[in-house]
């Protein structure tokens, strides 16, 4: 109950200082519409030159992409922890939140918070419709608890990664640039995973399992048989690397000593 | 001129130090450049051409943006938000050279760094795993080298136009992501200009952006031959002194604005 409390009170807050900068937060909106579009007309001019991509359909592509920007903006507001290493390792930010009472992750993720990035899951929510519209996809009634089952899955997988890569910077606190570069990784997952060679698939699958966020889960209700039971593993994928994410925290906390001032 | 040169050196060797930021920084081009080969092999199955370019020289067009990105990318657009954030311009202002010419030495830096620590042994390293094609013309590399020189430059430009925008708006991060998407999409970067439908390209040759991407890698996939090429080069050229004036308007109207947040 006082974890609940105190994540409406950090949200308020943010609030507060969102709209202090108001235009801002407009253009903000706008290149995060962008940022999506980017992609969305990767996809759209690619397959004005071919209509197949390994068997899946251009309306296909589009849905897996409007589907992975659910679970996505969910991660962006919520685990925006790209620069910890810097805010909170070398300016040593981090003694103060380990004063405080509630863990150590929870307050730093809400310090983090970035609400607006939410407006992406509806444009995914969108787009997916649009795609879903053109295909002529039926949907059950259960098919609604089993896409926030997925979309929440597929945040978690990329929570996962991203703070275990975050907790580097306990035992080492220099800089480094594994972030971006896991960023470029995460985007394979957006496309068939047929596409890729074994060495490849394996380690989607497996090790950085970008493919529960896009690819696995859009199969699901794309109807492909072949990949049912992967994209039900979703969940249980996002819960596993959650779980080994807050493990190595834990452990890398008790490692930590301050650097800053 | 000796102060520039010397801007140029001091960025290099603080590049120079933070050295895993090198090997993550070719891995991370590797990475892009494998996820592109595969997509394009996925595109062009059983297709020999599209647009007038074969897979092979479509990988090395892929893998050449990148390199080159490497050399005219940098973030002095940033780094002037934040000189103007932190109140750090107001000092800088008074230093005896141009401010707007230091930031871009200081990119230039940068641009060399990468250059020779990253996009050398990318390209080696990416030569090795996919498939690529380097042309054996030394007039190739010449008007290659001549052309990424032009990018860098306009690139520069709209990084300064950019960075100096937030002297009227004090926070712009949201007009420097959206200009970062901007150059990504409509440079070529991502896609050769010649990919898009007929009337975006009509549309995109009235403004500045593929001269950044496009035409440099163009250039050395020799997909562009004799009078494009030169076309391709007094294109760049055109946009780098037209882009002059709105910089020099800009820049005079902003020191007048100039307001200290802090500092």
């Amino acid at each position: 109950m006082f974890y609940v409390s105190v994540f409406f009170q950090y949200m308020a807050q943010y609030m507060k200082t969102k709209l202090q900068y108001r235009a801002d937060l407009f253009v903000e909106f706008l290149s995060d519409l962008m940022f999506q579009s980017v992609n969305l007309i990767f996809i759209l001019v690619v397959f004005g030159h071919t209509t197949l991509l390994h068997g899946w359909t251009r309306d296909e592509m589009i849905f897996i992409y409007g589907f992975f920007l659910v679970p996505f903006a969910l991660f962006g507001a919520f685990f925006n922890i790209w620069d910890f290493n810097e805010r909170y390792i070398v300016r040593g930010e981090m003694d103060r939140v380990l004063t405080r009472p509630v863990h150590s992750l929870f307050q730093v993720i809400l310090e983090r918070m970035e609400l607006e990035s939410l407006v992406g899951g509806v444009t995914g929510l969108i787009i997916m419709g649009d795609a879903s519209a053109r295909l002529h996809l039926e949907f059950h009634w259960y098919d609604f608890f089993l896409f926030l089952l997925f979309a929440l899955g597929g945040m978690l997988v990329y929570a996962g990664v991203f703070i275990s890569l975050a907790t580097i910077s306990f035992w080492s606190d220099a800089r480094s640039s594994i972030m971006p570069m896991m960023y470029n990784i995460s985007n394979y997952g957006r496309y068939p995973i047929d596409i890729y060679n074994r060495v490849i698939r394996y380690i989607l699958t497996w090790i950085l399992p970008f493919a529960f966020v896009g690819v696995y889960p859009s199969a699901y209700f794309l109807g492909k048989k072949e990949w049912y039971s992967y994209a039900f593993l979703t969940p249980i994928m996002g819960v596993i690397f959650f779980m080994i994410a807050i493990m190595l925290w834990n452990k890398g906390i008790k490692h930590y000593r301050g650097a800053g001032n | 001129m000796d102060k520039y040169l010397e801007m140029i050196r001091i960025r290099f060797l603080m590049m120079l130090a933070y050295r895993t930021n090198y090997y993550t920084g070719i891995l991370i081009y590797c990475i892009n450049i494998g996820a592109y080969y595969f997509l394009w092999s996925a595109i062009y199955s059983g297709k020999s051409a599209i647009q007038g370019m074969s897979i092979e020289q479509m990988t090395t067009y892929v893998a050449v943006s990148w390199m080159a990105r490497a050399f005219y990318f940098n973030n002095i657009d940033r780094e002037i938000a934040m000189e103007i954030k932190e109140g750090k311009v107001a000092v800088e202002l008074i230093r005896p050279y141009s401010y707007l010419g230091m930031k871009t030495m200081q990119g230039l830096g940068e641009g060399v760094f990468r250059l020779f620590f990253l996009s050398f042994p990318g390209v080696v390293i990416t030569s090795l795993l996919f498939p690529l094609h380097f042309s054996s013309d030394i007039r190739t590399w010449g008007y290659f080298a001549l052309s990424i020189m032009l990018s860098f430059v306009i690139n520069s430009q709209l990084n300064l136009l950019a960075g100096v925008v937030t002297f009227f708006t004090l926070n712009n991060e949201g007009l420097l992501r959206a200009k970062r998407f901007v150059i990504d999409l409509f440079s070529g970067l991502i896609l050769p200009i010649s990919f898009y439908p007929h009337w975006a390209q009509e549309v995109m040759k009235y403004f500045p952006f593929q001269a950044i991407s496009y035409i440099p890698s163009m250039i050395f996939t020799e997909s562009f031959h004799g009078k494009a090429v030169i076309d391709g080069l007094l294109f760049q050229l055109m946009w780098s002194i037209i882009l002059l004036l709105p910089l020099q308007l800009l820049w005079k109207a902003a020191k007048k604005r100039l307001v200290v947040q802090g500092g």
